[in-house]
């Protein structure tokens, strides 16, 4: 099984120096403070280190206050792969995920806890981009749309964006890709 | 020791002829005895009794593989059919011990091929186990039944495959907690197709897709099938197809609980839940929240074990669904539910005997919320046949241990972990040493210990003098000289296991044990301070111990980690160049 992409690597990869950024991007809730504290859970909400502080190298080097010994607390490592916990911090500071375009020079982030439901996203998008997503189907998904929304899930699984319940869908989702409409016919016949 | 009395003496003629049994009758009765450590003791009364007990013994537990030899044992036992083996010490749960350590089983099975072809059961833990062994164990005895392996590492599916394939009287395949690689779910359609005898199928610990359709088949023709634990890959929707086809599972570990039904999956699942009359155990449940408890709750008042240390519950989640088990002995969760779940578990679960508490989040130290002190209360108030509870917190009072064992008085296995090292009693700030003399002066009945915090060598005088039946004690960070752990090795008679990390005892008290570590099973000692003269000395001294020295540095004096174990198979042949045996 294709092992997830880990947000952790890519940090240390430091991808987030080389994307191309016009001006502001993305930042949806200017203010919003993200707390040094609000590093925890790094396994399931990355994204929480905030786009606020892509330019701050230093947030993201931060080293924690305690040190970390090795084999303590004495916790199986199985329990540590398996486990996933829940967003709970996520709700206090946002749960932000890169979106990307095929063809725009630059990704977004949107913070998913904005949203209630499906169509107030689709719609987000639709002004974010500058494009049609149009309405979804279970049996079509988004066929006879120019563009198509993506995401990708826990597994690091790549899913059409609507066929879950919301909430099972925000918590779960990692990114999101706007599919041109002319690939994503393959997805909306599955 | 008796006298020997020899088979065919004369002198037994005018002497207690009357006394002696025909070796036939001490055969067969002995061959009732099942516990090893009544075998034991029986096998220390005379000659007879020795080769009576080693010709009737057909099970043989190893805790040490390193205690005794494979020549060994096949050598005194002609005819064992079932073999348990432990392998490395516990720390290297814990990634204490570096990998490569040694415990491999391939040389016993080699040995047991030639001396035990009627083999029918092997059960590991902490040994290594390649896919070559597995297959060889697979295809060397044709009556094996039944493989456990708990913690091991090594192997992978493919290993599995090789045991689907060739074990055609298989009853048992239970792979527990153990890091093996995957390399695909395929296995499972190594079981032929005539296959049928499965009673224990267990691969909850594998890391991918198992094959669906092989695995229904399977379930579908063994109907003998009672304990099934599938890994979390498998569907809700796929769950319910399994349990059609095994109403008679006793105990059930299912896969991911997270799926979008529709109302009629979720009926369905109802149902198959209710018919399933004989189910006492339940774990896995992984990503469950209480969305689809309700499927759950007509099989929860016949269950004495559930295992929710996969789900992230919240403490309203867990007060919905342990009303519904008021039966339940076992129980695991995680720090999610906090303290308000520990209160549900309180009021719900009258006749609960074991908690274990994980921590949700242990490697991450800003995070502060988590169980603490009142939780605990809270069940030792509700639960009062409590006598064995694993509880990781971030805060701990004297006072309140002190209450808690008042409450189940009971305790045999008392495991506490305060994750943040040498914490005090956050209420006073004092060491914790009071709550652990709590616990060693009130449970009478304590045969295991796990101690954490802040903690003064005055601990180890309360666990010296009044912990008499302690027979496992873990301690880490914890200690201020020698003089704690000296307390310990001197007042603990029935200690058999002890393993240190990370506390200030030095040489004296390694020393201190001379005349002990022979009674023990053995000895761990990591980040102390213990010198390599002592070692040595211990070493010189004690010939039937193996003292053996894990170094970092060559040139430094001071011992990294240190392993005594008694043995009667010399020092090892098969220590990696790290481990020094003195």
């Amino acid at each position: 099984m294709e092992k997830p992409m880990s947000y952790e690597s890519e940090d240390h990869l430091n991808l987030k120096a080389t994307e191309l950024r016009l001006g502001l991007p993305g930042r949806d809730e200017s203010d919003k403070q993200s707390s040094p504290s609000a590093k925890n859970n790094k396994r399931t909400s990355p994204e929480m280190e905030g786009v606020l502080y892509a330019e701050n190298e230093e947030q993201d080097c931060t080293p924690p206050p305690k040190a970390q010994v090795v084999g303590w607390p004495p916790v199986r490592s199985y329990r540590k792969n398996c486990f996933q916990p829940k967003k709970i911090e996520a709700d206090a500071s946002g749960v932000y995920v890169k979106v990307s375009m095929d063809g725009a020079p630059y990704l977004r982030k949107i913070d998913l806890n904005v949203y209630k439901s499906y169509p107030e996203l689709l719609k987000a998008l639709e002004n974010m981009f500058k494009c049609t997503i149009g309405v979804y189907s279970e049996r079509d998904g988004y066929d006879g749309s120019d563009y198509a929304p993506i995401y990708e899930d826990k597994d690091g699984d790549w899913m059409l964006v609507g066929d879950v319940p919301w909430d099972m869908f925000s918590t779960s989702c990692k990114r999101m890709r706007i599919m041109k409409g002319s690939e994503a016919k393959g997805l909306g016949c599955l | 020791m008796d006298p020997k009395r020899s088979r065919n003496s004369h002198e037994s003629v005018n002497s207690s002829e009357s006394t002696r049994f025909p070796d036939e009758v001490l055969e067969r009765v002995l061959s009732l005895l099942t516990s090893h450590k009544d075998r034991s003791s029986v096998s220390l009364v005379c000659k007879d009794w020795y080769n009576a007990e080693r010709w009737t013994r057909t099970h043989v537990f190893i805790g040490n593989c390193y205690s005794v030899s494979p020549e060994i044992v096949v050598g005194r036992f002609p005819a064992i059919r079932s073999v348990t083996l432990k392998g490395k010490p516990r720390f290297s749960d814990f990634n204490l011990v570096p990998e490569n350590w040694g415990a491999d089983i391939h040389q016993w099975l080699v040995v047991f091929a030639e001396k035990y072809p009627f083999l029918e059961e092997l059960r590991l833990k902490r040994m290594t186990v390649t896919d070559e062994s597995l297959e060889f164990l697979a295809t060397s005895f044709s009556y094996f039944k039944a493989i456990s392996l708990m913690s091991c590492d090594g192997f992978s599916t493919d290993g599995l495959a090789a045991i689907a394939t060739h074990c055609k009287n298989l009853t048992e395949l239970d792979i527990q907690e153990n890091d093996m690689e995957d390399n695909g779910g395929g296995w499972l359609s190594c079981f032929p197709e005539n296959f049928t005898s499965l009673e224990v199928l267990n691969f909850a610990s594998q890391q991918g897709d198992v094959s669906f359709d092989a695995l229904e088949k399977l379930v579908d023709r063994c109907k003998s099938l009672r304990v099934l634990k599938v890994d979390k890959y498998v569907k809700l929707e796929q769950l319910h197809r399994l349990l059609v086809r095994a109403p008679q599972l006793t105990d059930l570990g299912t896969g991911n609980f997270q799926q979008e039904l529709t109302p009629r999956q979720c009926a369905e699942l109802e149902s198959a839940f209710s018919n399933c009359k004989n189910l006492h155990t339940l774990s896995g449940l992984w990503d469950a929240t209480s969305l689809y408890f309700p499927v759950l709750y007509s099989a929860c008042g016949r269950l004495t074990f559930l295992n929710l240390s996969y789900a992230a519950l919240q403490s309203g989640d867990l007060a919905k669904l342990l009303p519904h088990c008021p039966n339940l002995r076992r129980l695991w969760v995680l720090d999610t539910v906090e303290d308000e779940g520990l209160e549900a578990i309180g009021s719900s679960c009258p006749l609960l005997e074991e908690l274990r508490v994980f921590p949700a989040a242990p490697f991450d130290l800003d995070i502060n919320r988590g169980v603490t002190e009142s939780g605990f209360i809270a069940v030792s108030r509700g639960c009062p046949r409590l006598h064995y509870v694993l509880y990781f917190c971030r805060q701990m009072t004297n006072a309140a241990v002190a209450t808690i064992v008042q409450n189940c008085p009971d305790f045999t296995h008392f495991r506490l972990c305060i994750m943040n090292p040498g914490q005090r009693d956050y209420l006073t700030g004092e060491p914790m040493d009071e709550a652990f003399g709590a616990v060693v002066k009130t449970c009478t009945k304590l045969q295991r210990l796990a101690i954490s915090g802040l903690l003064t060598d005055l601990t180890f005088e309360y666990i010296g003098k009044y912990a008499k039946n302690l027979e496992t004690l873990s301690v880490a960070f914890a200690g201020s000289s020698d003089w704690g752990m000296q307390c310990v090795l001197r007042g603990c008679p029935k200690l058999r296991k002890l393993e240190i990390r990370d506390s200030p005892f030095g040489n004296a008290a390694l020393l201190s044990g001379l005349a002990k570590y022979e009674s023990m099973r053995s000895l761990w000692m990591s980040a102390c301070n213990v010198t390599m003269n002592a070692c040595k000395l211990l070493a010189r001294e004690k010939p039937r111990l193996n003292v053996e020295v894990m170094k970092d540095d060559e040139t430094d004096s001071q011992v990294d980690k240190v392993y005594v174990y008694r043995t009667i198979a010399g020092p090892r042949r098969d220590a990696p160049p790290f481990v020094l045996t003195l």
